[in-house]
């Protein structure tokens, strides 16, 4: 299971924390500084895997952003790669050619998107079509005030 | 600013981000932040009631500041009743709040619990979702016991949409791995199972991430999921890139599901069923056959979601460990690579290798692949690299290839990393022991790894080497030879002061013939590091010291010399200056009989397994290095290091499979902690401590005559003193139903006391008697110390002393029975 995602910029500001494990904010905090320290001082072209203390950490830089994930160690890595991808490929599809300061601007929205593709650490839906065609049943949701709840056809 | 998307803006919330990132400084910062909270605050607790809008916007706002690292606390109450809210977005925002913030006050709870549950059978599938999502992002014990019972039901129901049972089965999840004893899966555990099988991918992936779950706790009552993973996983892998639509990713058919079916199966031994198994390796030699053919796409994502499912494939043959074709070309596939462009895929190939090579049906194949890595240990540039490199060559290291990778471990270790560098030195030292044939080449070894690595050679590793030389007659000469060479160098490392210091005070006399290495050229060479050196080793030093006044009676007065000197007898360290008074005071009266009796050659250490081994695994933590490193292995001759975990039958085999046939194995053998006859000693301790506890009528009161009569004609003012009258039958037989048969020492513990007062009189698995005696002229007293040597307490339980037959006329007692829990 994946234990934290964390998006931060080349200046170490975070702009995104998602906790799967209940932790006290000394712990995150901590955990926060260890991370931006260690990937932001690693090499270009060094491989995307680290090892801290029992976790494996997965990043990838994706423009001015740095995507961190921790995974447990039994868990692959390449596709936890695959889930930062699949993440920015379903920002990118969102917000339209995706920037850091879409995520700065609209980062209840990043959570949202975040909570249709992972839950409790786990990855919940796979399939691109279906993640956004329930992000934007709850966008057609919010136009509408007029608060009964929509029919079933949205969720196929 | 950017242009405000889809949905409702929130305007004034991108106002305020906007304010923030305008700021110039810290201070601002802090400013302007307070001058919000305070702005929302009075907005909470105005009189006019706030409409949902404003509500969500300043929630949002709270959210942002938190997400900043200000701490929040108020607006948890707020956020609460926006979760009753109708309108989605309020809702959505209500629940992101309290699953961010997440709040103990029991009273919300309660709210927000009751809000969860209106959600959850509103029958609406979105707001279920959002529900469901807030269980499982919060996952608290409250949480779990309102709703544990409810979500297996939502998740097996028939009318139950996809999406939602998507959501329902991860949140299942979360819960029982926070909560384990509130989800029980009982009667729902098939129908769980069946899931398996159900048309919605996106239900089989969220399903399959519970079952793996499950099965790792409870594998029996799970075991039928293992056939239905097989099937599923056979129809992905031989489905054609455009079958399954959406859920192809980079033409590479739903690798996600593919990697957690392949996971799934790694929670089971290979399955029974001929007809199962033929199935799974069909697959694994597809999907090994896949790896073989170009690819479909130049793209990154496409190679990696392949190569993903590829390891897994790989994790899993080596887990099941019992395909050695499949072995053999998981290996050649590892092998390729390891030279690959890709700095992820050489990464991954070194780590799974690892575990490949404790194998024995690929550790051969392993082999062949030495080279690669020896030169990804030299030229990788990203350290992670080349740790993996390092930890590979100690996996793969046998007796074949020993002196080479030794070899190779050692001159990177000039160069490493000092964060990794004590992990590295305690390998090299349990390489060079176990596939040491020639010992003088572990010697070298070991001082090699001291001049090069000394601030990290802990001390177990010369610990040993000293006890290994001291055991070994035939390297003692090329010890003292090599040992002296090394110290010539003008800076050493003290850990070679140490041990050479040890060698030279027992062995130098196998190298005082020559000249160049005469007595006290030794001993000039040994004291000219001592100032230099810390208060522990000039202790040791001293020793060697006066071992050479035994050893070389020519250096008596040359080393009495300086001893004798200010700075060794008035030396402010109270050990140095002891042993300086105490070694030099020997020197001069002691005969020689007596000095050489005294600093007699030092016995052969007791075997027992290496602490460095010990040390190695504390380091690592428990699982990383594998007991199956001790036992030797199925094929002759051969020793693994460092496989993984293989599970319990292993790790008993290995326990119990003591001896193996190579000569250094001895020294690690798993030998069972000191032998038995060591238990008079720890019966002195036992009798020691329970002195420490006795009442103030230790005997450590009256030793003069007096006070010796007084008190054993009058009992002592201490409470607890009980006349015990002798009657019927002797010893103090345990208390417990079942006497457990005293150690086959008593007799031998009985006879000493012919010449001794004090000692252990008794001693099975419960209890242990010890006795400590004086006795002047016609009196005696004995003392009788009962200890427990269980772990709970003895009850009813009584003492009685008599003398029998014919001594009662001679002898005449009263019997005290002080009382202290033990």
């Amino acid at each position: 299971m994946m234990r934290f995602l964390l998006l931060f910029s080349r200046q170490g500001k975070l702009r995104l924390q998602k906790w799967f494990t209940p932790m006290s904010e000394r712990e995150k905090k901590k955990i926060i500084r260890d991370m931006t320290t260690m990937v932001l001082a690693r090499q270009p072209r060094s491989c995307n895997f680290l090892h801290w203390k029992d976790l494996k950490i997965i990043y990838k830089r994706y423009a001015s952003l740095f995507f961190c994930l921790a995974i447990e160690n039994q868990e692959n890595e390449l596709i936890a790669l695959e889930v930062i991808h699949r993440y920015v490929e379903l920002l990118d599809k969102y917000f339209g050619n995706v920037c850091e300061l879409d995520i700065i601007f609209n980062f209840e929205k990043a959570y949202f998107i975040l909570d249709e593709f992972l839950m409790g650490g786990e990855i919940q839906e796979t399939s691109k079509q279906m993640v956004n065609r329930s992000i934007e049943a709850s966008d057609m949701l919010q136009e509408d005030d007029s608060s009964e709840w929509f029919e079933v056809e949205l969720f196929g | 600013m950017p242009a405000v998307s889809k949905g409702d803006g929130m305007r004034g919330l991108a106002v305020f981000i906007s304010d923030i990132r305008n700021c110039k400084s810290k201070e601002a910062e802090i400013k302007r932040i307070n001058k919000e909270l305070a702005n929302i605050r009075s907005k909470f607790k105005g009189d006019k009631a706030l409409d949902g809008y404003s509500k969500k916007k300043y929630v949002c706002k709270l959210l942002f500041i938190f997400l900043l690292g200000h701490d929040i606390d108020f607006g948890h109450m707020e956020a609460v009743n926006l979760l009753s809210s109708n309108k989605y977005t309020e809702k959505q925002i209500g629940y992101l709040f309290i699953s961010v913030l997440v709040n103990s006050n029991s009273e919300l709870i309660r709210l927000i619990n009751n809000a969860i549950k209106n959600d959850l059978s509103s029958r609406n599938p979105t707001f279920m979702c959002l529900a469901l999502h807030c269980i499982a992002n919060v996952g608290s014990r409250e949480m779990a016991e309102a709703f544990a019972s409810e979500i297996p039901r939502i998740l097996v129901a028939g009318d139950t949409m996809d999406s939602v049972k998507q959501s329902a089965a991860l949140c299942l999840l979360r819960l029982y791995k926070t909560s384990p004893d509130l989800v029980l899966m009982g009667e729902w555990t098939s129908r769980v199972v069946h899931l398996l099988n159900d048309q919605h991918m996106g239900v089989v992936t969220a399903a399959i991430s519970l079952i793996t779950c499950l099965s790792q706790k409870n594998p029996d009552e799970f075991k039928t999921c293992v056939s239905l993973a097989v099937s599923r996983l056979s129809r992905i892998v031989s489905s054609a890139s455009t079958d399954l639509q959406d859920y192809t990713y980079y033409f590479v058919p739903a690798p996600w599901l593919s990697c957690k079916l392949l996971r799934l199966l790694q929670c089971y031994p290979p399955p029974e069923d001929g007809a199962v198994k033929g199935r799974l390796v069909e697959c694994l030699e597809t999907i090994l056959n896949k790896a073989q053919e170009p690819p479909k796409s130049k793209k990154v994502q496409h190679s990696n979601a392949k190569n993903a499912i590829l390891f897994e494939a790989i994790s899993l043959i080596i887990h099941y460990d019992s395909e050695p074709n499949l072995l053999v070309r998981a290996c050649n596939q590892l092998g390729q690579f390891l030279q690959h462009r890709e700095t992820n895929l050489r990464y991954l190939a070194l780590e799974s290798m690892c575990t490949l090579a404790s194998s024995e049906f690929s550790h051969e194949a392993v082999k062949t692949h030495i080279e690669t890595v020896i030169n990804a240990l030299k030229t990788e540039r990203d350290v992670s690299v080349r740790q993996r490199a390092a930890d590979l060559l100690y996996a793969m290291c046998d007796r074949s290839n020993a002196k080479q990778i030794v070899a190779e471990m050692l001159s990177y270790l000039e160069t490493a990393d000092y964060s990794i560098r004590e992990e590295m030195v305690l390998k090299v030292a349990i390489l060079a022991e176990k596939y040491a044939v020639d010992y003088s080449w572990y010697v070298d070894t070991i001082l090699n790894l001291i001049r090069i690595a000394g601030d990290y050679v802990s001390e177990e590793v010369w610990y040993r080497v000293i006890q290994i030389v001291i055991n070994r007659d035939d390297v003692q000469g090329y010890a003292a030879k090599t040992v002296f060479e090394a110290l010539q160098a003008p800076a050493c490392h003290e850990n070679m002061v140490k041990v050479g210091g040890y060698i030279l005070g027992e062995f130098g006399n196998l190298i005082a013939g020559d000249p160049r290495s005469s007595p006290l050229v030794q001993f000039n060479l040994l004291h000219s590091k001592f100032h230099l050196c810390s208060v522990p080793t000039r202790a040791l030093l001293l020793s060697a010291y006066i071992k050479f006044i035994n050893l070389f009676p020519e250096t008596k007065a040359t080393i009495q010399e300086v001893l004798r000197c200010d700075s060794q007898i008035r030396n402010s360290d109270v050990e140095l200056q002891q042993r300086a008074v105490e070694y030099l005071k020997l020197s001069s009266i002691a005969s020689t009989d007596v000095l050489a009796t005294v600093l007699e050659e030092m016995p052969p250490f007791p075997e027992r397994e290496s602490s460095i081994l010990a040390k190695l695994k504390k380091k690592k933590g428990p699982g990383a290095v594998s007991v199956t490193e001790l036992e030797d292995s199925k094929r002759e001759g051969g020793e693994l290091n460092g496989g993984s975990d293989r599970g319990p039958d292993t790790a008993a085999m290995a326990a119990s499979n003591a001896s193996t046939p190579s000569p250094s194995a001895d020294l690690l053998g798993i030998r069972s902690a000191a032998p038995v006859g060591a238990a008079p000693t720890s019966a002195g301790s036992l009798l020691v401590d329970v002195f420490s506890e006795a009442g103030p009528a230790a005997p450590s009161a009256a030793v003069n005559d007096d006070g010796f009569l007084r008190d054993l004609e009058q009992p002592t003012e201490t409470s607890d003193s009980l006349l015990v009258e002798g009657s019927g039958d002797s010893d103090s037989a345990p208390p417990s139903e079942d006497p457990a048969p005293p150690l086959s020492e008593a007799d031998e513990l009985l006879n000493k006391f012919v010449c001794k007062n004090n000692g252990v009189l008794f001693e099975n698995q419960l209890l242990q008697i010890g006795i400590k005696s004086e006795y002047r002229q016609n009196l005696g007293r004995m003392y009788l110390f009962y200890g427990n040597k269980t772990s709970v307490q003895f009850a009813s339980f009584t003492t009685t002393v008599s003398c029998p037959g014919e001594l009662q006329s001679h002898i005449f007692f009263c019997a005290l029975m002080f009382h202290h829990v033990c």
